[in-house]
């Protein structure tokens, strides 16, 4: 197999992955669409300002990202860009998870007599992106190392393409997650 | 990959990345798995036959499964069918049918020197081979394996106190599922970009064997539905182990009230079934398409409205993803919202009757062979016409209600479901066994092994109707206890005796099997005949599939008697004559 075929095979093994994640989460918002509807005790909450600010982290990082490309072709060194998206997608983790701690002193808990279904599913939601997340991370990490040895040319920077749409894929979902825990 | 190089015996054999070697690891573990599955039919049919009593059959179990006078225990029954049916329809028509030809047949029908990743290839097997031992790991456990029936509906599935096989046999049954489902996606994932990327020059779409078609579609079904069913694992791992509420509301067990509240059980219903009824066409569609294939070959004729078959194939797979509700009719679903999955229901009546009517236009006229294959391709069709009757009336929700949970549902999934599949699986087995091993399976015992498998089966599930349309309810350990069935206790004795012979015949398949692989007549390169690409490698098998370039594909896959034509079947690689229009 060539290296351009390679290539391609390569992003659309990621793209029908992110296919397979986004039927993960469509089968748990509806799943939450459906208790809502259902149970009478459901308790509404009120989203942390925590997630917020993370919100704003997880955009931020990806418009960040799309200045890498131009870099690239200019020749010049993009390790400041990835590394600043690395560290915008670690203070989305601390984030997320301060927004946990803001939750569990409003009283909603992931499990427990005290809690409720609703709250479960809040934290499970994020949870499970969050982990998503952590895949992302490990990507960062490794595009960072390669960018500060300089192994990545506009000919050849795959990872990072793949790390990269990856990112924004988890922010797409970061945005939709949010607007619907915030507005449904 | 390119051409064949040097193999060991660890990566030749154990780790092999080469798909063909990968399939037959598919196939021989689907393989001990139907056996122990079928053990475990056997078993619970005698309990059935003779409740209460002991059998010589119950030797195969643990002394821990057996009540004093030698009968089985009530719970283990009820194991006994759960792990029958998950065994049956993960480990056997899923991985089994669609791993093994998956993975032989794609690179081979499509001209390529293997899989997209040879990697993730083996490891989908691996995964698959873990989850194995995980799930049978699962039979040893003091209390027993999961037992809640294989859609492990909760509460019993959420609640590791319900019943004793909610206990360790039910995590061990989450893990090995969860192993099950990442390499299945591993699987799917390779197909679907083997296939859009790596055909050979000339091989376009339009030009696509139905298997190959059959399986892009099986795999896009499998990533599409089995992330839901992880999603539905996930929530009741979290009810079981950590105590939310997801699927659990008001339990009170042995005096003690829970404090889970708010959740219910039909939304598990409700993600298990999303995943649960694509799964139905997961299992069916490779059975399809190896049908298509077997019965074009041996009808010595174009496979009949090859586009038809194609769009049929599309339609079925989305239909399958908005029908999930048909298996929840007795859940106080909206009698709206039940009309409505009627409807969804009973559109899958038409493309399904497209490909019955091609595959009969097929055969209509046609120069039939009767090869085992042929015989089984035949079967698969005659099954999904029969179970696909039954479907109309299941798919009904005024009609279901009346059969819900008795064995008119078992007799109807056991036909359309399972002997379609298994018998699109034996079709693949006997007619692709010379490309695999390099020898021909025995005729004879081949015809003895259909004809004996075909009279058992109708045996077993025909009259199982019957008993459903009396009201016989499904799971129960014995019928006996109700008097209303006592009418119904010879025909529960002719279904067991029909399961038992139909499993002394698959001895027959077995040893016709392996003793084929070793001592069979040695294979010719094309001994069908047939047109496909694989027919071109040569008969030794080799990492890379063709010693030199790769074929040129030069026409669709089903030239057969193609006026003008030298021969009744024209190759795919042969270029068209001067004048000659393709097909």
């Amino acid at each position: 197999m060539d290296i351009a075929l390679r290539n391609i095979v390569k992003k659309q093994l990621l793209w029908i992955s992110l296919a397979a994640i986004s039927m993960f989460f469509a089968s748990m918002l509806s799943a939450f669409i459906v208790e809502k509807a259902d149970v009478g005790n459901w308790k509404e909450f009120i989203l942390p300002n925590y997630f917020v600010l993370s919100t704003g982290v997880i955009i931020l990082s990806s418009l960040v990202l799309f200045f890498i490309k131009p870099q690239l072709k200019k020749e010049k060194s993009i390790f400041g860009l990835v590394f600043t998206v690395l560290i915008l997608g670690i203070l989305f983790s601390y984030f997320q998870i301060k927004g946990w701690q803001q939750l569990t002193n409003q009283g909603i808990y992931l499990t427990g007599v005290g809690s409720n279904i609703s709250g479960s599913f809040l934290y499970i939601l994020t949870l499970t992106h969050l982990l998503h997340l952590v895949g992302g991370i490990v990507g960062l990490c490794i595009s960072t190392i390669k960018s500060k040895q300089n192994l990545y040319s506009i000919n050849n920077y795959l990872g990072l393409e793949l790390t990269a749409i990856y990112w924004h894929f988890l922010t797409v979902l970061w945005v939709v997650l949010f607007a619907f825990l915030k507005f449904y | 990959m390119s051409e064949h190089h040097k193999e060991n015996f660890i990566t030749k054999y154990i780790f092999s990345m080469d798909h063909k070697m990968i399939a037959k690891q598919f196939l021989l573990t689907g393989m001990f798995m139907a056996v122990v599955g079928m053990l475990m039919s056997a078993i619970f049919r005698v309990q059935l036959a003779n409740p209460g009593e002991t059998s010589v059959l119950y030797n195969l179990l643990p002394s821990a499964w057996l009540n004093d006078a030698g009968g089985l225990n009530p719970d283990k029954y009820l194991a006994l069918v759960t792990m029958h049916g998950t065994i049956l329809v993960f480990w056997v028509l899923t991985a089994g049918l669609s791993g093994t030809f998956a993975n032989f047949l794609i690179p081979l029908q499509i001209g390529a020197r293997d899989m997209a990743s040879g990697f993730l290839n083996m490891l989908s097997y691996w995964f698959f081979f873990i989850a194995t031992v995980v799930l049978m790991s699962s039979l040893f456990v003091e209390s027993g394996p999961a037992s809640g029936g294989w859609t492990i509906y909760p509460p019993l599935s959420a609640l590791p106190q319900a019943i004793p096989g909610s206990g360790t046999g039910m995590t061990l049954w989450l893990i090995s599922i969860t192993l099950f489902v990442v390499g299945s996606l591993l699987g799917g994932l390779n197909y679907i970009v083997t296939i859009l990327n790596l055909r050979t020059i000339g091989m376009t779409m339009k030009r696509l064997p139905l298997t190959v078609w059959a399986l892009l579609i099986t795999a896009i079904l499998g990533v599409l539905s089995f992330p839901v069913l992880l999603s539905c694992g996930l929530l009741l791992v979290f009810d079981r182990s950590f105590g939310t509420s997801f699927y659990l509301s008001d339990i009170i067990i042995n005096g003690e009230i829970l404090h889970n509240e708010g959740g219910s059980p039909i939304l598990f219903e409700h993600l298990f079934w999303f995943l649960g009824h694509p799964e139905v066409y997961i299992i069916l569609l490779p059975a399809l398409g190896i049908v298509s294939e077997v019965i074009a070959v041996n009808s010595r004729k174009p496979i009949f409205g090859y586009k038809a078959m194609v769009g049929a194939l599309l339609l079925i797979a989305f239909l399958s993803f908005i029908v999930w509700g048909h298996h929840m009719f007795m859940t106080g679903m909206n009698p709206f919202l039940g009309s409505v999955f009627t409807f969804t229901t009973l559109l899958i009546a038409i493309p399904s009757a497209v490909k019955v009517f091609n595959y009969l236009a097929t055969l209509w006229r046609g120069n039939i062979r009767f090869t085992p294959a042929m015989l089984f391709a035949i079967g698969t069709v005659s099954a999904f016409i029969t179970g696909g009757l039954t479907g109309i009336i299941l798919g009904d929700s005024a009609l279901d209600i009346n059969v819900h949970d008795t064995y008119f549902v078992v007799g109807h999934f056991h036909i359309v479901m399972g002997l379609s599949a298994i018998y699109g699986m034996f079709a693949g087995v006997y007619h692709w066994f010379p490309k695999m091993y390099g020898r021909m399976m025995n005729k004879n015992l081949g015809y003895i092994h259909f004809w004996g498998t075909f009279i058992c089966a109708y045996g077993v599930f025909f009259p199982m109707h019957f008993l459903g349309l009396a009201g016989l309810p499904r799971r129960y350990y014995s019928n006996s206890a109700f008097p209303m069935f006592d009418g119904l206790s010879d025909i529960n004795a002719l279904i067991t005796f029909f399961a038992l012979a139909g499993a002394v015949v698959q001895v027959i398949f077995l040893f016709n099997f392996f003793y084929s692989i070793f001592k069979g007549t040695k294979a010719t390169q094309n001994p069908w005949k047939s047109n496909t690409l694989e027919w071109t490698t040569p008969i030794e098998r080799i990492h890379g599939n063709w010693p030199g370039d790769l074929p040129v594909v030069k026409r669709w896959a089903y030239d057969y008697s193609k006026p003008g034509a030298d021969e009744d079947f024209i190759l795919q690689t042969e270029p068209l004559k001067e004048g000659e229009v393709e097909h």
